[in-house]
């Protein structure tokens, strides 16, 4: 396979004694895109929560095993760094509702301190949202907050918002789950663009999208890493009969 | 046929119960307006320029205004604010965002037994720490004690108030890799500015009528004050010691001083509850 840039080895995510994740060995390929699939509950949206340090967040949630972020272990770094590295973005499309649109896109900055010239920080904003196919729309309400944006906007948003911190990867939390088929056109789109720039990491429990949007596919089913390789494959021809199963309608 | 006369009946139930309900909520804003009308009548008259800018007349003659305990007044509330709000807000924030922790659980009990004291044991609390070390009744001490009951209300909405704030706002600022402390600062407290400054309103509302903790406290005064260190009057003090004295005069002032207190508590139900809504935020 060619260039890796995150190695994730023996991961088992717990919350409490409750194991939600075993045993997971994964090599998600540099700026390509990656799409989790699987059904609800099985773990999806915890093992991508692993990857910046956000299960550990919850109270009584533990990791064992390596996430490697090129070859550097992310439990060595400082969460802050990894999130740095590593956006995310969520279910709900969760833009800051005291700010501004602008001061969403460079929130990353803002919020941390950062002191960016006027110059730079419009630059960031225009690139950030040029990306994120929100340019064009909301170029002329810049100032206004982002939450009068349609729900499909605000997604743009938060993607914007994780681009300007130009991270390496991306992660996506089921992002077209809250929104309607349109808006969830565009995000694919947008997906699909992006992995010239950033490794795209999706989670999503719609195998057509999976299908759409991704270079590689990984079935995960009840905890455990079942199936992974490259989506036109893992499709037509799947190694396991539990991802045929899936993916035939079987379960899930 | 049967069927149908049940559910006649059951219709006339509902209906006596939701007009029984309405009668008795019509009846619990009855004390209110006999309250303000009462207060209204007799205070308004009172209350002319002079009331709001002189100081009290020598007894036997009439006019004369309030114009130091407003100033009391003012300056306790301050006093209490001061004191009373960054704690408030530092123990709210502390509660909801790290409240799981066996300290956090003690500190929510602590808050609720001080919300439950009387506040007369407050002024006593206030007399024994502040008055008696400093050797003389100050609006300090006044102000402190005030603080002692303002402080449960300020932490506790302020708790409510972030708690209801969604958690993916957190978790968006969180995966930014802005910090902690950061993300409190300049995501949650922002968001939940409004609800916290209601609740800095209601706790003005609530303190601004207490008399008992300023009795051996604050313990009033018949001049203009404004140093702290001294004793100073208030309204609902100067209520308290004209309305138990024997001259008319000094009765017409307390009325006025009652009238002004109930107007200042409406506006300042009035402006929070404007206010919770004027700048209510959209998640």
């Amino acid at each position: 396979m060619e260039d890796t840039i995150l190695r994730i080895e023996n991961l088992c995510a717990f919350f409490g004694d409750h194991r939600v994740l075993s045993c997971v060995n994964l090599s998600v390929p540099r700026n390509k895109t990656t799409a989790v699939m699987g059904p609800s509950g099985c773990g999806k949206t915890t093992l991508i929560r692993c990857i910046n340090r956000m299960h550990e967040l919850v109270q009584g949630a533990s990791t064992t095993g390596r996430i490697l972020l090129h070859d550097d272990d992310i439990h060595r770094m400082n969460p802050i760094v990894v999130r740095r590295r590593i956006g995310m973005v969520f279910q709900k499309p969760n833009p800051f509702p005291t700010m501004s649109i602008y001061d969403n896109v460079i929130a990353g900055y803002k919020l941390n301190g950062v002191r960016l010239g006027k110059a730079e920080s419009d630059r960031i904003v225009e690139e950030s949202l040029v990306k994120a196919a929100l340019w064009d729309e909301v170029k002329d309400i810049i100032h206004r907050k982002g939450t009068f944006l349609s729900g499909g906007q605000q997604q743009r948003l938060c993607i914007a918002r994780s681009l300007a911190m130009a991270p390496e990867v991306l992660l996506l939390d089921e992002p077209t789950s809250a929104l309607d088929p349109k808006a969830t056109s565009r995000i694919e789109q947008l997906i699909f663009e992006l992995k010239k720039d950033v490794t795209v990491l999706l989670v999503t429990h719609n195998m057509a999208q999976a299908a759409r949007v991704s270079d590689y596919t990984a079935f995960v089913y009840l905890g455990e890493l079942v199936e992974f390789g490259p989506t036109e494959k893992l499709f037509t021809v799947p190694e396991d009969r539990r991802t045929e199963e899936y993916l035939t309608g079987k379960f899930g | 046929m049967r069927e149908e006369r049940r559910i006649v009946v059951r219709v006339a139930w509902d209906r006596l119960f939701s007009a029984a309900t309405a009668l008795l909520s019509y009846l619990s804003l009855i004390p209110l307006f006999l309250i303000l009308y009462y207060i209204g009548r007799r205070g308004i008259s009172a209350v002319d320029w002079d009331f709001f800018t002189s100081l009290p007349a020598p007894v036997g003659e009439t006019g004369g205004g309030v114009s130091n305990a407003l100033v009391g007044s003012a300056v306790l509330i301050g006093v209490a604010c001061v004191l009373a709000v960054p704690v408030g807000i530092a123990a709210g924030v502390f509660l909801s965002e790290y409240g799981k922790s066996r300290l956090a659980g003690a500190v929510r009990l602590a808050v609720d037994v001080l919300q439950g004291i009387p506040s007369i044991v407050i002024g006593i609390i206030a007399y024994l720490w502040i008055v008696r070390p400093m050797r003389g009744f100050s609006a300090l001490s006044g102000g402190a004690a005030l603080a002692m009951l303002m402080l449960p209300v300020v932490v506790r909405s302020t708790e409510e108030t972030l708690r209801l704030i969604p958690s993916a706002l957190r978790e968006a600022s969180l995966a930014l890799g802005v910090p902690r402390h950061r993300t409190v600062l300049k995501v949650i407290l922002p968001a939940g500015l409004s609800g916290i400054l209601t609740a800095v309103i209601l706790g003005v509302a609530r303190i601004s009528g207490e008399t008992a903790p300023l009795l051996f406290t604050a313990f009033g005064s018949p001049f203009m004050e404004w140093n702290v260190l001294r004793p100073m009057n208030s309204l609902p003090l100067m209520i308290f010691n004209y309305a138990t004295s024997p001259y008319p005069e000094w009765h017409a002032l307390a009325w006025g001083a009652s009238f002004v207190l109930a107007v200042f508590m409406l506006l300042m139900n009035l402006v929070a509850k404007v206010m919770a809504r004027r700048w209510k935020i959209r998640f």
